[in-house]
């Protein structure tokens, strides 16, 4: 397949391979912030190629994992009012909330639809002029301007019937709490999706206060393998910087059309992430101008109390400080079948990918 | 009937439209002289031999799609479950769950495509039910078959996968995850135009080949849902063994690649309808593949990997770079991603 075998080339990845083992001296410890590579590089068996001294580590780039339990307690209250239709991306269908989740409303006869965009879910308020359709906005800077796109879009149709609750985010308050938190690694694998709309600048901030480099992958085995190589002669180098490898796709300067949709739509507000706590600007609120389309506004409905399950770990997976076998949920209570924490449910949780693809000390 | 009548309450009634119904409809294309004695159950003359039973009900939505439709799988499904037991499927019931409403020209189609690839599949269908539920109550039509399957002398049942050993090899008998993406690209959710066919099929003259070129077969499984990765990584769990497959022997058609590359899918998980996994001495492995590949629905087969003794209980996906990864159960359905 064009486009794709190119970067899962045989012969160019045995030698990748090979001079990351030549030239890598020095231990490091490498987080991913992506849910994308950390589901890429177990397929890959990335792992399985590195020298044992070079680690990967999953950060919190799973935008379902970080999520708040209260945000889907919010959407399964919604989804019991009547004339409801909840429509949302596949990952989060089977989330726990604090008592029920989505898929369990959905069975209990409550209108929950995937859709694979937002305009998927405009099509239906469409349809559905006498219903209310509420979107489930989440993830990053990669989803949060289509998110944005939708809302100008119902507004310029008149579609008042449609909702958004927003739970997106911004990365790069998550990759400065990391740091600050302690967590010991050495570089970033740079999002590739994240930085295809923010462009490489805002990165720039790691290298320059933490001394800490930052190289933004594609997600081909080729891509990670060349980013893992461009960090490990930075590190060997002690010369941090933030390059791009996934220059096919990311300009420095990001996708400014992009970008204005989000700043037209959202604005930042402080926001609380598992693992992490309440992260400074680190959200993404409905500016008052587009209230009309904010479920949290319009809808006013009471919510459960959130509760916790106390023995997950989740946020400490999520911070890299432990990993899913140290769990004791992991693998008994809380497997992709009957999920406890988040990070076991979504395709890209560090969980989930530990569990299909590594689920014992096999290795 | 007329092409505008669509199925009442009444029909399910047991009463005259019921009747109707059986004769004008099911019994016209199911001929068969036990069917057509109309009797509680049908009396069969089996030959005096061990033999195989199954039953299974199909959903599926779209009811047609490129490749197939409900009234295909209903059959072939039964046929496969038989066949790669070793057994030679002989009889079929066929129960149908109809939702008021549905149109009867449309259940006419259905009928007609489960007679001729019954036919085709030299298996009679000799026994049913129908029962009509309110609108809303089931998905248009539902469909359940059993199948009722006899063992040859020549081919007694495969001895299964307690006598599968290290040594042995692994074969799959085409491209994998065909009827999956075909169906997905029909539900006209994505607005994708794979040109993808599903490869529903009954699979028993295949089997039939197969089992005339080697004696040495151990196991087979017919990989429809949970897909290839399900059924290998079931073969191992529990075992004293464990699987090795190598990535780039696995027969995937561009198309499905591609569109499982678009929505973050793992072929290894998607279903196929017409797809049997044979596990066999190694000795006669390349006999069973050529077996396989002189038949039309083989012709892709390919030796995928083998049973080890490392890793008991695992089964492992080897890259053509040299990575290595598990090969797990999948848990649910395959969902696509946020990013």
């Amino acid at each position: 397949m064009q486009y794709i075998d190119e970067f899962r080339d045989r012969e160019k990845i045995i030698s990748l391979v090979n001079r990351i083992r030549f030239e890598s001296r020095k231990p490091m410890r490498i987080m991913e912030v992506c849910g994308g590579h950390t589901m890429a590089i177990h397929r890959f068996g990335i792992p399985s190629l590195l020298p044992g001294h070079i680690q990967l580590i999953s950060g919190p780039g799973c935008p379902v994992c970080v999520t708040d339990r209260r945000f889907i307690d919010h959407a399964i209250a919604f989804s019991r009012q009547p004339d409801v239709i909840i429509t949302t991306y596949g990952d989060l269908i089977k989330v726990p909330g604090s008592s029920s989740s989505l898929e369990r409303e959905k069975a209990a006869r409550a209108d929950i639809r995937i859709v694979y965009s937002i305009l998927d879910a405009l099509t239906i308020a469409k349809k559905n002029r006498r219903k209310k359709i509420v979107f489930l906005g989440i993830g990053f800077e990669t989803t949060a301007p289509g998110t944005a796109a939708g809302i100008i879009k119902a507004q310029m149709a008149g579609l008042f019937n449609f909702y958004v609750l927003s739970a997106h985010k911004v990365m790069p308050p998550a990759m400065s709490a990391i740091i600050q938190q302690g967590v010991p690694i050495n570089g970033y694998l740079g999002p590739g999706h994240v930085s295809t709309i923010t462009g490489s600048a805002m990165y720039e901030f790691i290298p320059d206060k933490y001394n800490m480099g930052v190289v933004i992958s594609g997600f081909e085995p080729l891509d990670i393998l060349q980013s893992i190589y461009m960090l490990v002669r930075q590190h060997e180098a002690n010369q941090p910087k933030v390059e791009i490898q996934y220059s096919r796709v990311v300009r420095p300067e990001g996708n400014s059309q992009a970008l204005e949709l989000m700043n037209e739509v959202f604005e930042l507000r402080d926001d609380w992430w598992r693992g992490l706590g309440v992260l400074p600007q680190s959200g993404l609120a409905i500016q008052q101008k587009y209230a009309d389309f904010d479920a949290e506004k319009q809808f006013n409905i009471e919510i459960e109390p959130t509760r916790e399950d106390k023995a997950c770990i989740c946020g400490d997976v999520l911070k890299g400080i432990a990993s899913p076998a140290d769990c004791r949920l992991f693998g008994k209570a809380c497997t992709p079948t009957d999920p406890v924490g988040a990070c076991m449910v979504s395709n890209e949780g560090a969980c989930a990918a530990f569990f299909r693809y590594r689920k014992t000390a096999a290795e | 009937m007329t092409k505008e009548q669509k199925i009442m309450l009444g029909h399910g009634s047991g009463g005259k439209l019921s009747h109707e119904l059986i004769s004008s409809l099911f019994l016209r294309h199911f001929q068969h002289p036990a069917l057509t004695a109309m009797t509680d159950s049908a009396v069969l003359n089996l030959p005096e031999a061990q033999l195989a039973f199954t039953t299974d009900s199909y959903v599926v939505d779209p009811l047609f799609f490129p490749g197939g439709n409900i009234g295909r799988i209903a059959v072939a499904g039964t046929v496969n479950d038989l066949a790669v037991s070793g057994a030679k499927p002989m009889f079929i019931s066929a129960a149908f769950i109809i939702e008021e409403g549905f149109p009867i020209a449309t259940l006419e189609q259905i009928v007609t495509e489960m007679a001729n690839e019954a036919r085709h599949a030299g298996v009679s269908i000799v026994t049913g039910d129908t029962k009509v539920v309110g609108t809303g109550k089931c998905d248009k039509v539902f469909i359940n078959t059993a199948g009722l399957g006899f063992f040859h002398v020549e081919f007694p049942p495969f001895p299964g996968q307690e006598s599968v050993k290290p040594g042995d090899v692994i074969l799959i008998s085409g491209t994998i995850g065909d009827h999956g993406m075909a169906v997905l690209s029909a539900r006209n959710e994505l607005p994708v135009q794979s040109g993808l066919e599903s490869d529903c099929a009954c699979l028993n003259e295949l089997i039939l080949e197969v089992r005339k070129a080697s004696s040495r077969i151990k196991f087979m499984r017919d990989a429809t849902r949970g897909g290839l990765g399900t059924i290998l990584a079931e073969l191992c769990e529990k075992s004293k063994f464990g699987i090795e497959i190598q990535h780039e022997t696995i027969p995937v058609r561009e198309s499905v690649r591609g569109m499982c590359e678009l929505l973050g899918f793992d072929p290894l998980y998607v279903a196929n309808e017409g797809k049997v996994v044979i596990v066999a001495e190694s000795s006669d492995a390349q006999r069973i593949l050529l077996a396989l590949q002189n038949h039309p629905l083989g012709k892709d087969a390919a030796i995928i990997g083998k049973v080890v003794e490392q890793h008991p209980g695992f089964c492992w996906l080897k890259t053509e770079y040299g990575s290595s990864r598990i090969v797990d159960m999948l848990a649910g359905e395959q969902l696509p991603r946020i990013c």
